[in-house]
């Protein structure tokens, strides 16, 4: 069966707090942190975006399984902050890993949901035979209003999987979405920053999705929450996912690895597969887990996936772990912040 | 066939931020007192070579040669006039190129000039540009400007032979002091050591006080065939050699970063051809566009052993020191415009041998060695003045 | 704006830290050239393109503190000459450690980065940086 033959993730090492945030807009840090459950979020230096942090991951990946890359013939990059609004970030990260000439490509969109629809693409084909390897990555640098609730977890950070049938160590056993037309969240082309609803986000968007997916993946297979090992959702915060999963009965011991928005924030179509990154780090042979991305506007991707004996041989050492990742950080100050994210903009005409 | 080269007459603009000048007046001012200066006319020069760095990028205006030429009213006359580049050392390539066309016989007077306008960008935009003297696709592409480059030079240097800052300090100290007796510097006030250890960083080690300022300048100098100046009955400074030599472009490809084999090639050259030894030079003018510059340059010229030009710094480089270093100023206070660098050094020189230097003069001053150097030492060239 | 097969064209050398090996020396290259410095007329046809590993050591290293406008938002940033272990001396940044962490001698790895961009409309250049191990 197809499933993971690799993965590898990458969080940037800038974080700011959100007492940094909340002494600049007015709010009350405590109420802030408690609210959306969130200690601190990773953010981008000048020189990354998604094109980078996507070459990390992968490189990353590449770097616990030797594979030829003129093996690889498929690389989706799924984010909703590609550098380029026209001019695929998956090239760029095809040329950064040395894939050859012949391969399937593109960007993809689907809010914080793209990288996941990637992973369900690129399993596609390779159990179709038309690929042997493919890339699925999931990566954003993403976008929060100065002084909007956002800013206090849009962050930065990237994961990249490698599926194929050979050499997995994680096998995707079912993977099935649900999708809606539900303005929960929005950026318009040429909008700097995106548009939420609020509360609206909340029951019509995230939980709706998210249950009804889990939900379906787990009947289909005749599964229930109990026979999982780990259980890792989107996190737009550490709130939402938590509230799913005790509404779909799951203990903390379940969902507690692959729960990181606390520490690194929202990295949007990052978010879900990192959480499953973390969950590969620790996990063994044998080890059930149920994978459930959301993304706005709206729809969830459900992953039923079984770790494999190939786990046992393979090198996860090569590459840092998720938790490696969150533990060299520098903390930043607000003003560090907006110089970081363009949001002040300097005299000079070209940078 | 043998046939010595005089500098017979010599001249400069001031040196510095001259907002009311443009390149062509710059140009043209500091040719005019170079002919004057050595008593010649139009109908005397033979050619004219205009040494420039950056002007087809700062200034957006290449075809020099043509252009000093023709605002030197000299288009009617139809004179050749050829620019010459070798980036920061295009001064000193220029004079080279001038002292072969009459080494060769081609040619009798002819006229050099070097002008460079460098404060017509503002900003840090100038940075960009002035880092094109380096490798721009693998240094300064990267993040590298000249100042990095010398800074990382001068770590390993210092690091490597127990270098205090103090000694490169000491090199723009030394500047300064002569700098205030040049009327044409640009920065004529004396600077302490304290003041030169606190300035501003600009990459570290290396502070503002260790950087040559960005400068707008021109300088010119007269050369003539030994016939000349018998028939004229001129007076003069001979050309005693000229050398040139290459390293590679970018820091990282050489065999030791502190080490400008550049400067050691030429000056080996120079000397051989001027028949004279180390010790009889009366003073140095170097290439010293960074204070670490100043260092290597005394070491790799041979006037001291690699680590040890510390030694030097404190009393032997003075004006009344045992080997004077930058009379001038040198290129930290005297101005740093590219390529009228290395003709203001022989303008200096020449004074300095004709003994028309006023208060900065040098006693005795008989024999000269003055070093022009292209990037981070990717070419340097050596002249030795005398007699 | 920046020519863009000037950029393009040094893309795969910047992506992925290739250069050039000797065939008749053995000695590596960076960046990329077509003649061997040592061997000349010898080295013609035998200058083979190789893929460096991207380890390294610092060889010497500045903090920049006045940066052409392109870097600005960086600034201060960490300017290094990088031995890497097949030989070759680059000129690159370290990034994500402060000025203090890095010395001489410490051994850095590449990261993928973005170089330069031409303002907000032009294309974005990226290439090799270095990080402290």
């Amino acid at each position: 069966m197809s499933g993971i033959v690799s993965y590898g993730s990458y969080i940037p090492y800038y974080r700011i707090k959100p007492e940094e945030i909340a002494r600049i807009w007015g709010d009350e840090p405590e109420r802030m942190k408690k609210n959306l459950f969130i200690l601190s979020k990773s953010v981008p230096s000048p020189d990354e975006d998604v094109a980078s942090i996507s070459v990390e991951a992968a490189r990353n990946a590449l770097k616990r399984k030797d594979i030829n890359p003129e093996e690889i013939g498929a690389i989706y990059v799924g984010s909703e902050s590609h550098p380029y609004a026209v001019k695929p970030t998956a090239t760029i990260v095809a040329a950064a890993i040395g894939m050859p000439l012949e391969y399937f490509a593109a960007d993809y969109e689907f809010a914080c949901k793209a990288g996941t629809a990637g992973m369900q693409n690129v399993k596609a084909m390779v159990d179709s035979n038309y690929i042997k390897y493919g890339f699925a990555i999931g990566s954003d640098t993403s976008q929060g209003a100065p002084g909007d609730a956002l800013e206090y977890t849009a962050s930065a950070g990237g994961t990249a999987m490698l599926i194929g049938k050979d050499n997995v160590i994680a096998e995707i056993n079912d993977t099935l979405s649900v999708s809606t037309d539900t303005p929960d969240f929005w950026r318009r082309e040429g909008e700097p920053y995106p548009k939420h609803g609020e509360r609206f986000t909340g029951e019509p968007g995230y939980f709706k999705h998210v249950i009804a997916a889990s939900k379906a993946i787990m009947e289909r297979n005749d599964m229930k929450n109990s026979d999982y090992d780990y259980a890792v959702f989107h996190q737009p915060n550490g709130k939402f996912p938590t509230r799913a999963a005790k509404i779909l009965g799951f203990t903390e011991e379940q969902y507690k690895t692959g729960l990181l928005t606390p520490y690194i924030g929202n990295t949007y179509s990052g978010s879900m597969m990192t959480g499953l990154s973390a969950v590969l780090d620790e996990s063994k042979p044998g080890d059930r887990i149920l994978a459930v991305s959301f993304g706005s506007g709206a729809g969830s991707d459900a992953f039923d996936i079984t770790v494999t004996d190939k786990m046992k041989d393979y090198k996860r050492d090569n590459a840092p772990t998720v938790k490696k990742l969150i533990e060299k950080v520098k903390f930043i100050d607000y003003g560090m912040y907006t110089k970081f994210r363009k949001i002040i903009i300097t005299g000079d005409s070209v940078e | 066939m043998l046939n010595n080269v005089y500098i017979i007459g010599a001249g400069e603009t001031k040196f510095g931020e001259l907002w009311d000048k443009s390149l062509r007046n710059l140009a043209v001012e500091a040719g005019l007192k170079a002919i004057e200066n050595a008593g010649v006319y139009s109908k005397d020069i033979d050619a004219i070579y205009g040494a420039n760095g950056l002007a087809g990028t700062i200034n957006e205006q290449e075809n020099i040669g043509a252009l000093i030429a023709d605002f030197s009213g000299l288009s009617n006359e139809g004179i050749p006039a050829l620019r010459v580049e070798a980036s920061t050392a295009s001064g000193a390539a220029a004079v080279r190129e001038a002292y072969l066309s009459i080494k060769s016989g081609e040619y009798d007077l002819v006229v050099v000039g070097g002008v460079e306008k460098m404060t017509d960008i503002h900003g840090s935009s100038i940075l960009e540009k002035m880092s094109s003297i380096l490798d721009r696709e693998w240094e300064a592409f990267f993040g590298a400007t000249p100042a990095a480059m010398a800074a990382l030079i001068a770590r390993k240097y210092m690091n490597d032979f127990n270098v205090e800052k103090e000694a490169l300090s000491m090199f723009s100290v030394n500047d300064h002091l002569n700098a205030s007796k040049n009327p044409d510097a640009q920065y004529r006030n004396k600077l302490t050591l304290e003041q030169a250890m606190g300035a501003t960083p600009i990459a570290d080690p290396l502070n503002m006080m260790d950087c040559s300022p960005i400068s707008d300048g021109a300088a010119a100098i007269v050369l003539a065939s030994e016939n000349f100046v018998k028939k004229n009955k001129k007076e003069g400074v001979k050309i005693l050699s000229s050398a040139v030599a290459e390293d590679y472009l970018s820091v990282g490809s050489r065999e030791s970063i502190y080490t400008l084999n550049s400067a050691k090639l030429a000056a080996e050259k120079a000397f051989k051809k001027a028949g004279i030894k180390r010790d009889d030079i009366s003073f140095l003018e170097v290439h010293d566009s960074f204070s670490i510059y100043g260092l290597l340059e005394l070491e790799d010229l041979g006037f001291a052993e690699k680590g040890k030009a510390k030694n030097m710094v404190y009393d032997d480089i003075k004006l009344n020191g045992r080997l004077p270093v930058n009379p001038s100023g040198g290129l930290k206070a005297k101005g740093d415009p590219y390529g009228a660098v290395g003709i203001g050094q022989v303008v200096d020189a020449y004074k300095q041998l004709m003994e028309k230097a006023g208060e900065g003069q040098i006693k005795n001053a008989r024999y000269a060695l003055l070093h022009n150097m292209a990037g981070t030492g990717a070419s340097s060239i050596v002249h030795i003045l005398g007699e | 704006m920046t020519e863009l097969s000037r950029i393009w064209r040094e893309t795969e050398y910047r992506y992925n830290l290739i250069g050039f090996k000797c065939n008749n020396c053995g000695r590596s290259y960076f960046p990329p050239r077509d003649i061997c410095p040592y061997c000349h007329r010898e080295s013609i046809g035998k200058m083979e393109k190789v893929k460096f590993s991207g380890n390294g050591e610092i060889l010497s290293y500045t903090t920049v503190h006045d940066a052409p406008p392109a870097f600005k938002r960086q600034v201060p940033y960490t300017l290094a000459l990088v031995k890497l272990d097949e030989g070759p001396v680059i000129t690159a940044q370290i990034v994500d450690c402060d000025p203090d962490e890095v010395n001489t001698g410490k051994k850095v790895h590449m990261v993928f980065r973005k170089i330069r961009e031409d303002g907000t409309n032009g294309v974005i250049e990226y290439g090799y940086k270095f990080r402290l191990n």
